[in-house]
């Protein structure tokens, strides 16, 4: 059964110079840190690898990577070369596809030519910048620290390395207007990128952004400014050429797409490496322990880092299945979806949340609006 | 505990009922307000009298519930037979213990018949409340005997010249008469059941007429049946008799008869002025109604006794489960609690807002509120009860008056006129409070009929007040603007008509039925702002604009506007966790499985409950 599905990886660097008011992904800065040194990163990431080379030996899964992806945190934080030998480790394990996505997230101000080169030469072939935004208001409230003037300078060095370039955005941020997504989405437009990610902010409980509004020193964003904000940004977007192909992705073609996020909406199967990693492998998904250190004294000690896991029932993994295949314009087949889901969809075609046409040809695709009601769609097909 | 045998002399062979000459009878009941130390002070006698012993004293031993002895109020009253001796004759003396609260005053009406004296019972620290006080006028409207006392004078805060002054102007006599006593140590005990020997006349009775019996409770127990309290009046009552209720003309043999001392005791009978239970097998406290004359089956009396009346139900109230699965359990729940409650009444019915459940009524409002905390306890319900209700008349164009008793159930079309209940209340309160009293009594449409000063510092006002405007937080607002000093009582005095009118609540054009009230017209313009405003803040928004709007009949009195809202969708998959994302939809889709619809508009059933609970703190989600 594992056949028909690609296999990636997924490298988490879960640390950060500062943490962002608004993240509560897992990362440290390092102070937070207890031991776990970062400069030891690559050993124990190389160390879990042994350990996924020695199971899917075991499985006699010979598949080798379609895309990997280093996310955090921060990845460039790390020296470059470990994020190289890191590939290389990687490679020598599992071996990478030849036309492999190889993806880095990285930090407007982290980088530079002569780094976005050494990652080029190591086997990186995309960058993601995180910019969120061209205001420096809104990046302050972001607690985001990098200078957007520096956006288009590294946006060349990394084109000049011959990187694909995407670029992530976050939209509805406290005290953020209409004027002010407006400036980013220009930005977007001049940088010429061939992707771009844009996410709604979400406040998250436990995150310092959460207590500050809470304690009333910032506003709570407005969803229905959020909806005029994604709104604005799919004109602006098809503007520039790219068309949404996930809720909250766009692309110049389908080639551009970015290939290791859309496994994850097919439910494809990926190893994730690194604290915190969520996993996905013949039906099972699981996560590692959070804390860096945690997750050193497992891998070091030959065990597994997972902290938990589960095999979703059939109940689950149609919600799973309903919920991601969804999110992307090719949608979701109706044939797949329950009886009682199915007498929805014409009420959902009446109310102009799916579109008429594609539920014609047996797909739920949703329409803008749709879009924006995403979850309510699911709640009802579900 | 220590040993009062040596104080005064317990008796030391207790008379047979049956065979006890009136003269030998004393019975009597305490009238306290609650925490002024009945229970404790009952205890003490059952104790000195030696028929509980010290070993197996109970605090506070004859209030049985948990709730009673928790709220440290007495709800079912009993009688129990105690043995005294003074100067060397022997005396059954029988407690009867009555209710304390406002809710009960049939029932204490009905105990204080069965009596010929009263021990006035006030804690020395904080002088007579208002429901003490129209008590006391019931026993002396009664012809009873009065006996003041002032417990707790071992505590610091006692000021027994202060309060025994003040209950001699109440009752008349000398302060120094004034009997000082504490529960808690017994001091005083033994020469109060003196007092009542002395003072307290004994009961008389024609022993030769058909038997006449008076029943001042009845209590349902789970393996006997209904246990009924009787006093008898005439006549005698003899194991294995057939009775007759004189109300209903219901016959039943007698299993059982005997006194309690505490425990129950059979006996050969009960005869003139005696106090004692019967047991039939009956299974439903309605069969033997309090204040029912109990008389011979074979040779009956014609002519009951006074004062029988059927409980009126004053206060009505809508109990849901909040888990609507539970509805069975509330119904077999209120089931039971029926076999002990003879004034407790209820039929099913459906809200849009909170689903399937009962319209009860109630005595007031603290009956309401230990039924709804039975229910909860006893039998594990989560409930909400709708804002409380009072029976009001309508008379419709057409001439036609019905009661209503649920504001849903209002006649539509024209009504000609609306008659409310009325009550008297009595406010008891240091003096200083008369202003802000006042105050909320005319925000309430209260009339004043009179204040009496009495003792040096505090003040009866006595009001004319609509009932349905006293239900709903009337109290509460009285003892915070009094610092909790007030005390209330209050009794039927009418009805009378007035400008009322009922105000609807609608969510997009629908009528929420919960929340319709029957207010004075006046007053129905801040219901109406209130009610739309506090579910606006309640009810999240929905993917179209909700109106919500207060009305009187078609007119729009209050208006508040929940915008519709556009997005509903969490933008990021968090990298590949895949799980917490299918989570936060199971959970979504968990919350809209309790939401209750009304129209379109899906609303929380705990919006609804908050909204009518006036907690307005509840997190919007």
């Amino acid at each position: 059964m594992s056949d028909s599905r690609t296999l990636s990886a997924y490298v988490h660097v879960p640390y950060c110079r500062v943490r962002c008011g608004y993240c509560d992904f897992n990362t440290y800065t390092s102070t937070e840190l207890r031991g776990a040194k970062q400069s030891d990163f690559v050993d124990h990431v190389a160390a879990e690898i042994d350990l996924a080379r020695t199971e899917l030996s075991q499985a006699q899964d010979t598949r080798e990577l379609s895309t990997i992806f280093f996310g955090g945190g921060t990845p460039t934080l790390l020296p470059v070369t470990d994020l190289v030998g890191t590939v290389s480790n990687l490679r020598q394990a599992f071996g990478i596809a030849a036309d492999a996505e190889v993806t880095v997230e990285a930090n407007p101000d982290s980088v530079d030519a002569d780094y976005l080169g050494a990652l080029a030469q190591g086997g990186v072939n995309r960058v993601s910048f995180g910019v969120q935004s061209a205001v420096p208001s809104v990046l302050a409230v972001l607690d985001r620290t990098h200078n957007p003037d520096r956006v288009p300078e590294v946006v060349a060095a990394a084109r000049a390395a011959g990187l694909a370039v995407s670029i992530d955005l976050i939209y509805g941020s406290p005290g953020e207007t209409l004027d002010d997504w407006r400036a980013s989405l220009e930005l977007v437009a001049a940088l010429g990128v061939d992707h771009v990610s844009a996410y709604s902010l979400i406040v998250e409980d436990g995150t310092a952004l959460e207590r500050k509004i809470r304690r009333g020193e910032l506003e709570d964003p407005d969803p229905n400014l959020q909806a005029d904000m994604y709104e604005m940004a799919d004109v602006a977007f098809s503007q520039m050429g790219l068309g949404w192909y996930e809720l909250s992705n766009w692309s110049r073609s389908s080639t551009t797409r970015s290939r290791h996020n859309v496994a994850y909406w097919l439910n494809q199967d990926w190893w994730g490496f690194g604290a915190g990693a969520h996993s996905h492998l013949a039906g099972r998904r699981w996560w590692n322990v959070k804390h860096p250190a945690a997750y050193a004294q497992r891998v070091m000690a030959g065990e597994s880092p997972a902290a938990d896991g589960e095999v979703p029932t059939s109940s689950e993994k149609y919600l799973e299945d309903v919920l991601l295949g969804t999110r992307l314009v090719e949608g979701f087949a109706i044939e797949r979806l329950t009886p009682e889901a199915r007498d929805e969809v014409p009420a959902l075609v009446a109310q102009g949340l799916i579109i008429q046409d594609a539920a014609a040809r047996g797909r739920v695709v949703l329409t803008l609006q749709g879009r924006l009601v995403a979850d309510a769609v699911v709640r009802r097909l579900t | 505990m220590g040993d009062w045998s040596g104080m005064s002399p317990r008796a030391h062979k207790p008379l047979q009922p049956a065979s006890t000459a009136p003269e030998q009878i004393r019975n009597f009941c305490i009238i306290a307000h609650i925490d002024h130390g009945k229970s404790t002070l009952a205890d003490r006698m059952l104790q000195i009298t030696g028929i509980v012993d010290d070993r197996s004293m109970r605090a506070q031993y004859l209030d049985r519930m948990d709730i009673e002895r928790e709220r440290g109020i007495t709800i079912k009253s009993q009688a129990v037979r105690m043995p005294w001796e003074v100067d060397g004759k022997t005396f059954a003396l029988n407690m009867i213990d009555t209710p304390g609260h406002v809710d009960f005053t049939y029932e204490v009406s009905r105990s204080l018949a069965a009596c010929e004296g009263a021990i006035l019972l006030v804690d020395a620290a904080q002088g007579i409340e208002a429901q003490t006080l129209a008590n006391l006028y019931l026993a002396m409207e009664n012809d009873l005997t009065i006996i003041p006392v002032l417990n707790k004078i071992d505590l610091p805060a006692a000021d027994p010249e202060k309060y025994a002054l003040e209950l001699a102007e109440l009752i008349g006599g000398k302060p120094e008469d004034v009997l000082r006593v504490s529960g808690k140590t017994g001091m005083g005990v033994s020469e109060l059941l003196d007092l009542v020997v002395a003072q307290i006349p004994a009961p008389v009775g024609d022993p030769n007429a058909p038997a006449r019996a008076m029943i001042f409770d009845s209590v349902y127990d789970a393996y006997r049946g209904v246990i009924t309290y009787v006093r008898v009046i005439d006549g005698k009552l003899n194991p294995r008799q057939r009775i007759q209720m004189m109300s209903t003309k219901a016959s039943h043999e007698l299993i059982e008869i005997g006194v309690s001392s505490p425990e129950p005791i059979p006996s050969e009978g009960l005869g003139v002025g005696e106090v004692g239970y019967l047991i039939t097998g009956v299974k439903d406290v309605r069969q033997s109604k309090v204040g029912d004359t109990v008389t011979d089956f074979q040779k009956p009396a014609t002519v009951a006794l006074d004062g029988y009346t059927d409980p009126k139900a004053m206060v009505f109230s809508g109990l849901y489960p909040i888990d609507g699965s539970d509805y069975p359990v509330l119904r077999e729940a209120l089931d039971k609690l029926k076999l002990s409650d003879a004034s407790l009444n209820y039929e099913p019915e459906t809200s849009v807002a909170l689903g399937f459940g009962f319209r009860c009524g109630f005595l007031g409002l603290l009956h309401l509120e230990i039924i709804t905390e039975r229910l909860e306890r006893e039998f594990g319900l989560d409930l909400i009860a709708t804002a409380p209700s009072v029976p009001y008349e309508v008379t419709t164009e057409d001439r036609k008056t019905v009661t209503v008793t649920n504001p849903s159930e209002y006649p539509g079309g024209k009504i000609n006129s609306v008659r409310e209940p009325l009550v008297k209340a009595s406010i008891l309160a240091p003096k200083d409070y008369v202003g802000a009293i006042m105050e909320l009594c005319q925000s309430r449409r209260g009339n004043l009929l009179g204040m009496d000063y009495f003792g040096t510092d505090r003040v009866e006002m006595k009001y004319e007040i609509p009932l349905g405007e006293i239900v709903f937080d009337f109290f509460d607002h009285l003892k915070s603007r009094t610092q909790g000093y007030a005390s209330l009582d209050y009794e039927d005095a009418g009805d009378q008509e007035a400008d009322l009118v009922k105000v609807d609540i609608m969510l997009q054009g629908e009528t929420v039925d919960a929340f319709s009230a029957i207010v004075h017209r006046e007053k129905a313009y801040a219901y109406g702002v209130l009610m739309t405003e506090r579910l606006k803040k309640l009810i999240p928004r929905q993917q179209f604009e909700v109106p919500i709007q207060a009305a009187i009949g078609a007119r729009i009195i209050a208006r508040e506007t929940i915008s519709a809202i556009r997005k509903d969708v969490l933008a990021k998959c968090y990298g590949g966790d895949i799980t917490r994302k299918r989570k936060l939809l199971e959970k979504q889709k968990e919350g809209k499985k309790r939401m209750k619809m009304v129209g379109r508009v899906e609303v929380p059933q705990e919006a609804f409950i908050a909204a009518l609970q006036g907690d307005e703190e509840v997190k919007k989600k």
